[in-house]
């Protein structure tokens, strides 16, 4: 179980999040939904280490992550798909590839089921990742941290720049990590493929969590869906 | 004589580029009528950004020509279109993230101006502050103009990205991927924007969300393997069995 409580955090003087607590299940999928600026980067970002509490605990299995420095964080088996997709873009696909492999066991057979998801990167093996195209690049990403053999998988908008097609790959995706036991913390702002994919999905503004629920509730709920994430019942645009 | 209104305001004939062994965009003939908003979809990797790349003069052809107002402009640099009024936004970011809002706007409103000032030296600070208070409400941030770009979430960086380049008060603008990061009511935001504009400017659209191209598009151009697998109306290619099999997977 990884568990979020109380999380505060900010940027220098500015409190980004105020209290914030989440518990994440193997085999559970969690969509952080929530306007521009609510604080869902923020709370990725505090999971895997690279932004300091203030206060309140981040724990993995009981364990206390809040102390532990960055790196050490993905050999937990936690892997992160950061918004804008991180890649070391002069470094080749494959080579991508391989940090995501060396961060546990470099096992390279991982390999095989990521180019059954995504055949075109074994085309693109020996290309340097900047030179991908953008939707490239974000299966890179996705297929990197899947390469870490995760047990929890942060997403910062992984659906960025998909072509439909590969929108459902990556629902499916998401669908199959389930099934393994993986916990998957989704944000999205593709709402409708978000309620889709998701179990629950907590709702955060301004830093704060507004309602936890199953996806199902939410998505059956327009007020909701239009106070908080700005859907309007009429017209989406997912 | 009596003056005729161009049918086409941007044509490429034979567009070609490779990078290495790849080929990205395989000879591409396009026309873009006055005023229309045209969106060009495909599979991730089927060449649009390059294609729009070259239109836009950051990437050079490999063969081919791109004419603006009949006028070849091939070997025009990108800057140089820019001030012939082709503005492109990219799909990776391109803001000064530590200037503050106001700044990033002033630079492209500053170019504008000085494009019929006299004196450049002679540039009017309030009418330079006017423009990016105009430039400012298009995309809603009045209240963010004194933060630093990079601090603005991420979704309303990309609309200051946009609020740049329409700064800049283009012939054809070219967006890439705008929607990326977009809450659904600033994309409802973004398409009312990409409409008021559209009345005096020529729109290429690069997007994956087919609602938005739906909801905003005269016709559609998709692209598959760097070559034009098809286009017509936002009906016809919805409806096309290519388009369906190799971009929406129904």
């Amino acid at each position: 179980m990884l568990t979020v409580e109380g999380l505060q955090c900010g940027y220098g003087e500015a409190l980004v999040l105020h209290g914030v607590s989440l518990r994440l299940a193997p085999g559970q999928v969690l969509g952080l939904l929530g306007r521009n600026g609510a604080g869902k980067t923020t709370t990725l970002r505090a999971i895997m280490g690279l932004l300091r509490p203030r206060t309140g605990r981040i724990a993995l299995d009981g364990r206390d992550l809040a102390t532990l420095p960055p790196y050490e964080i993905p050999r937990l088996g936690i892997a992160y798909v950061p918004q804008g997709r991180g890649l070391f873009p002069f470094l080749t696909v494959e080579e991508n590839l391989r940090m995501g492999l060396f961060v546990r066991d470099g096992d390279p057979r991982r390999l095989e089921w990521i180019f059954e998801l995504f055949p075109v990167l074994r085309e693109r093996l020996r290309q340097r990742a900047g030179t991908l195209s953008g939707g490239e690049q974000q299966m890179v990403a996705t297929a990197r941290a899947l390469a870490a053999d995760p047990r929890y998988l942060l997403m910062d908008e992984p659906l960025e720049g998909l072509m439909p097609l590969l929108v459902e790959t990556l629902l499916g995706v998401i669908g199959q990590l389930r099934a393994r036991g993986v916990g998957v913390l989704l944000v999205e702002q593709r709402i409708d493929a978000a309620l889709r994919a998701a179990d629950e999905v907590a709702l955060l503004e301004v830093g704060r969590i507004r309602y936890q629920g199953t996806a199902a509730a939410l998505a059956a709920d327009p007020e909701m869906l239009q106070t908080y994430l700005g859907v309007r019942r009429d017209r989406r645009h997912e | 004589m009596v003056a005729v209104a161009p049918v086409t305001l941007l044509r490429t004939e034979g567009l070609r580029r490779a990078f290495g062994g790849l080929q990205a965009v395989r000879g591409v003939n396009l026309d873009l009528a006055p005023g229309e908003i045209r969106a060009i979809i495909g599979p991730n990797g089927a060449g649009k950004t390059t294609l729009v790349g070259m239109i836009s003069g950051r990437v050079a052809p490999s063969a081919g020509r791109v004419l603006f107002r009949g006028r070849d402009i091939t070997r025009l640099p990108a800057h140089d279109r820019v001030m012939l009024g082709i503005v492109y936004t990219f799909q990776i970011m391109s803001i000064y993230r530590a200037l503050p809002v106001f700044d990033n706007l002033a630079l492209p409103v500053q170019r504008r101006l000085m494009r019929t000032a006299l004196d450049r030296l002679a540039l009017d600070p309030r009418a330079v502050a006017r423009g990016v208070e105009a430039a400012l409400e298009r995309i809603g941030l009045q209240d963010a103009a004194a933060q630093p770009a990079g601090a603005l979430p991420y979704g309303h960086q990309r609309l200051l990205d946009i609020a740049m380049a329409l700064a800049l008060d283009p012939e054809i603008l070219i967006l890439d991927e705008p929607t990326q990061g977009l809450a659904p009511d600033e994309i409802a935001r973004l398409l009312g924007l990409i409409r008021h504009i559209a009345s005096g400017v020529t729109i290429v659209l690069i997007e994956h969300n087919m609602q938005v191209v739906l909801e905003v598009a005269q016709r559609v151009t998709v692209m598959d393997a760097g070559r034009v697998l098809a286009e017509g109306t936002p009906a016809e290619i919805e409806a096309n069995p290519d388009v369906q099999r190799v971009y929406l997977g129904q």
